[in-house]
């Protein structure tokens, strides 16, 4: 059931009207039982699969906190007793059998993500040191992927990971941390919720608050436009530009850059838009993925903007625990004399190319996505290494930093560079990204902007216009939202909310890529 | 406070009414008007439109709309009928068709075209639409959409044609705007007129087909048509049109006059009977053999207007005044539009 759809909204619209005519006590589990009507309509399989990890974690997580509270409990009660050594030896055997339990469950969990994920993936490219080596190939196993499991397996072991640390206690009810898990407007591409942040106001009973609902309404509708306006729109000439590689080449390929930058940024935030403006309808705050991150003025800051919830899951839960770990600090111990002091880097270098390359494989079992985060983790790295040839730069030119002209410069540099990575995922395939690149040098044909080739894209003139003022429309919500989000001040404001709304309604419904002549587009993180 | 909050709701209410307002004038404004272009899409919406009832009607696709004339069957019989037909019109979505116009008026007879028992599936999203945007919401039109839906379409475009039509802002002409809140009638009581000579040859034999057998699901829906037409008291009375293509073969007629004997319907195939109502078709048909032009039109309802006056119990309402004034002043724009089509022709 895409968000984009007739089905969804009648659905939402059901679940509206009971959620604020039934008791409010009641409100979380027509919550529970809404999210498992939606997932199963992507398929009852599914629901054995998000089950399982629901059900898993959720024992996983109770022993896991019963356990650290008996041992805190131990601890507490027998603290006169113990010295400081048999203290510290009873926490790491406690925390050793913390860990176990801990690890089933995840080993289970990103299992199965593996499994599903990841098996072909591994099998082809077995499958093909085999055949150089002339032996038979195995079976390629076909998987179908549960939509959305990416996100939800990692919110919920982010949530066994924070009750193992003891950063809050385990949930109780096994129903209501099932809606945490499945819970609908998140499902298909995040955000990846903190359990502390989302279960708050996930369980509260909430009453009718006509400003909240209203903000919802705003933000969701935003988001189904910038969705069925712009991203769709933009699909059809991405799809034909890419189907045809050898054809378009060159000038092409920097509109590929461009428009799947656009693209990908009015489909992901507008799906984003949705679960947020839809959660606020229903009183429940979901986490921000996004602060206008084609703002950002450097690689960094870049990932610290777009999929907000990702970049720091991936930090708490894998780079953090990674630097600290016995490997690593070791390496570092061993490796900081190496090349005249060049070795005491190694260990942080090491753990950001594993960052990358686990970001890049979460996104997508194939070469390209790999290459795509490794290829994001070099120019991390390569930025942070330049950054005392950045500092002499401006010590010589001073005035530079602070001027218009220059941050423009510096976020445009950022915008073409994390577009050149990303236009791996535009392509699918490494060599041909790299050659298709490659061509912006060698077959470098500017007239084809202007003698009529956009047109024989499969969209008009007239489509062009709509994208391009819907870009522009984006840039001014983006503007808009600079010194405090836009949200809350246009709802301060009936008249114009309402107009807004009307507005994106009509514009919507007319302008939007949908229906019998067009491709239905499905957003492009619900692969994920 | 309370003053507040009723504000607010009126607010709001203003606004859902704008942009209902809104939703209502963009559709009148994209939805294709069949005006001047493909007016077979006009036909099915302009029997609302009709003053009086009828004592005949015809139900059926092209090879009805395109084959009688209602005028020569009220000037030289003062018989009143109606075709109800559209573009490659299916079984299903004549028996629908038939189903309305009951409820609006009771015929003495009902006269179906049997060429479309050869469609046992929904075939075309466009001809759908033409056949079924121009009917009322109704239980039947509800009906037929259900039946008739292919796998791309579904029901909420249908009730709300925006869903459909949005994409043709790209599209708009002035036909648009011209017919945004009205239409001409582009047919004379559902005849859709052509006055140009193209004369049939070569017509291809029709290729062997693997299973000659109508299907289950059309044979059904021809039984629910003499149904209806029985529990009516209306006379249906089948017939096959003298197009020449598509190909009617041996088998299929022989499955019709089985049927027909069966049933007791009377069945008039005019391919055999070319002769009998004065055809050429190398005068009497525009497009090579599968439609009649006027001309063939013409002589085809004489022919039938006079099997209908001898063999059903239709009344002569030329001395009628209620009918006479309606009908005499059909006829009038009837050779207006002759008139008019044919100097075109000429100038062309």
């Amino acid at each position: 059931m895409s968000f984009a759809s007739a089905r969804f909204l009648g659905f939402l619209a059901v679940l509206f009207v009971l959620y604020y005519l039934i008791p409010r006590r009641h409100q979380w589990k027509l919550l529970l039982a809404g999210s498992l009507f939606f997932y199963w309509f992507a398929g009852w399989y599914c629901l054995i699969y998000i089950g399982v990890t629901a059900v898993t974690t959720w024992l996983a997580g109770r022993k896991v906190g019963s356990l650290l509270e008996r041992q805190e409990r131990y601890l507490a009660e027998h603290r006169a007793e113990m010295s400081r050594e048999e203290r510290k030896a009873y926490q790491a055997a406690a925390r050793k059998v913390r860990f176990r339990w801990m690890m089933a469950c995840l080993l289970l969990n990103f299992g199965i993500l593996a499994v599903v994920k990841y098996a072909a993936f591994v099998v082809e490219n077995l499958n093909g040191g085999l055949a150089l080596a002339g032996a038979p190939g195995l079976p390629v196993p076909d998987l179908v992927l549960p939509m959305g499991i990416s996100f939800y397996t990692f919110q919920a072991m982010g949530y066994l990971l924070d009750v193992y640390r003891g950063k809050y206690p385990a949930e109780r009810s096994l129903g209501r941390f099932a809606l945490f898990v499945t819970f609908f407007p998140q499902l298909i591409q995040g955000p990846i919720s903190r359990f502390n942040e989302l279960s708050p106001s996930l369980y509260a009973e909430h009453e009718w608050d006509s400003r909240q609902i209203a903000m919802g309404a705003e933000r969701a509708l935003w988001g189904l436009a910038k969705k069925l306006i712009v991203a769709d729109r933009l699909a059809i000439p991405l799809r034909a530009l890419v189907a045809e590689p050898d054809k378009y080449q060159g000038v092409y390929v920097i509109a590929v850059i461009f428009l799947y930058a656009v693209q990908l940024y009015a489909d992901f935030t507008g799906g984003i838009d949705i679960t947020i403006g839809v959660a606020r309808m229903l009183g429940v705050q979901v986490t921000e993925n996004f602060e206008r991150p084609f703002f950002s003025k450097n690689t960094a800051e870049y990932w610290r903007r777009w999929h907000i919830t990702m970049g720091t899951w991936f930090r708490d839960y894998v780079f953090y625990p990674m630097s600290v770990s016995k490997p690593i600090l070791n390496l570092h111990k061993k490796a900081k004399n190496w090349l005249w002091g060049f070795g005491k880097k190694l260990s942080v270098y090491l753990c950001t190319i594993i960052l990358w390359f686990v970001t890049g494989i979460w996104h997508g079992a194939s070469w390209n996505f790999i290459v795509w985060g490794l290829l994001n983790g070099v120019v991390i790295l390569v930025s942070q290494s330049c950054e005392p040839l950045y500092a002499k730069f401006h010590a010589k030119f001073p005035r530079l930093k602070g001027t218009f002209g220059y941050r423009l410069f510096e976020v445009a540099r950022t915008f073409w560079l994390m577009g050149l990575i990303r236009v791996l995922d535009v392509y699918r395939d490494v060599p041909l990204t790299f050659r298709q690149v490659g061509t912006i040098l060698t077959s470098f044909h500017p007239s084809v902007l202007w003698n009529g080739s956009f047109l024989e894209l499969g969209v008009t003139a007239g489509d062009w216009v709509v994208a391009a003022l819907g870009g522009l429309a984006m840039l001014g919500v983006s503007l808009c939202s600079r010194s405090e989000p836009l949200w809350p001040r246009l709802t301060d404001r009936p008249n114009l909310a309402r107009g807004f709304c009307a507005a994106l309604i009509l514009l919507t419904l007319v302008f939007g890529v949908y229906g019998i002549g067009y491709d239905a587009t499905q957003f492009i993180y619900n692969q994920f | 406070m309370k003053t507040k909050k009723k504000s607010a709701v009126l607010a709001t209410l203003a606004w859902i009414l704008a942009v209902a307002a809104g939703l209502w004038l963009l559709t009148g404004l994209l939805t294709p008007k069949y005006m001047t272009d493909i007016q077979e899409g006009a036909l099915i919406a302009e029997y609302y439109k009709e003053k009086t009832d009828h004592d005949v009607v015809f139900i059926g696709d092209c090879e009805v709309y395109e084959n009688f004339s209602p005028d020569v069957l009220w000037r030289e019989y003062g018989v009143t009928s109606y075709i109800r037909g559209s573009a490659q019109q299916l079984i299903w979505q004549s028996y629908y068709l038939l189903e309305e116009t009951l409820k609006y008026e009771t015929p003495k007879v009902v006269v179906f075209n049997v060429l479309s028992m050869k469609y046992d599936e929904p075939q075309s999203e466009p001809y759908n639409r033409m056949t079924l945007d121009g009917m009322r919401l109704s239980p039947a039109k509800i009906g037929s959409i259900r039946a008739s839906m292919t796998e791309e379409e579904d029901m909420l475009s249908y009730l709300f044609p925006l869903l459909r039509y949005h994409s043709r802002w790209g599209e708009l002409t002035g036909e648009d705007v011209t017919y945004w809140f009205r239409r001409d009638i582009v047919s004379d009581s559902g005849y859709l007129m052509n006055v140009g000579t193209r004369p049939a040859e070569n017509v291809p034999e029709g290729a062997p087909l693997a299973d000659y057998r109508f299907s289950d699901v059309c044979w059904d829906y021809l039984d629910r048509m003499a149904e209806l037409c029985a529990e009516h008291g209306v006379q249906f009375v089948l017939v096959k049109a003298p197009s020449l293509y598509p190909y009617w073969y041996d088998q299929w007629e022989e499955q019709i006059e089985d049927y027909a004997a069966e049933k007791g319907l009377p069945y008039l195939n005019f391919l055999e009977l070319i002769d009998e109502t004065g055809l050429d078709f190398d005068t009497d048909t525009y497009d090579n053999g599968l439609h009649l032009n006027l001309y063939g039109a013409e002589k085809l309802s004489r022919w039938f207007g006079a099997w209908l006056a001898e063999n059903t119990p239709v009344e002569d309402r030329r001395e009628q005044p209620d009918y006479a004034e309606i009908w005499n002043e059909k006829s009038a724009v009837y050779a207006a539009r002759q008139a008019r089509l044919e100097a075109e022709r000429d100038a062309a």
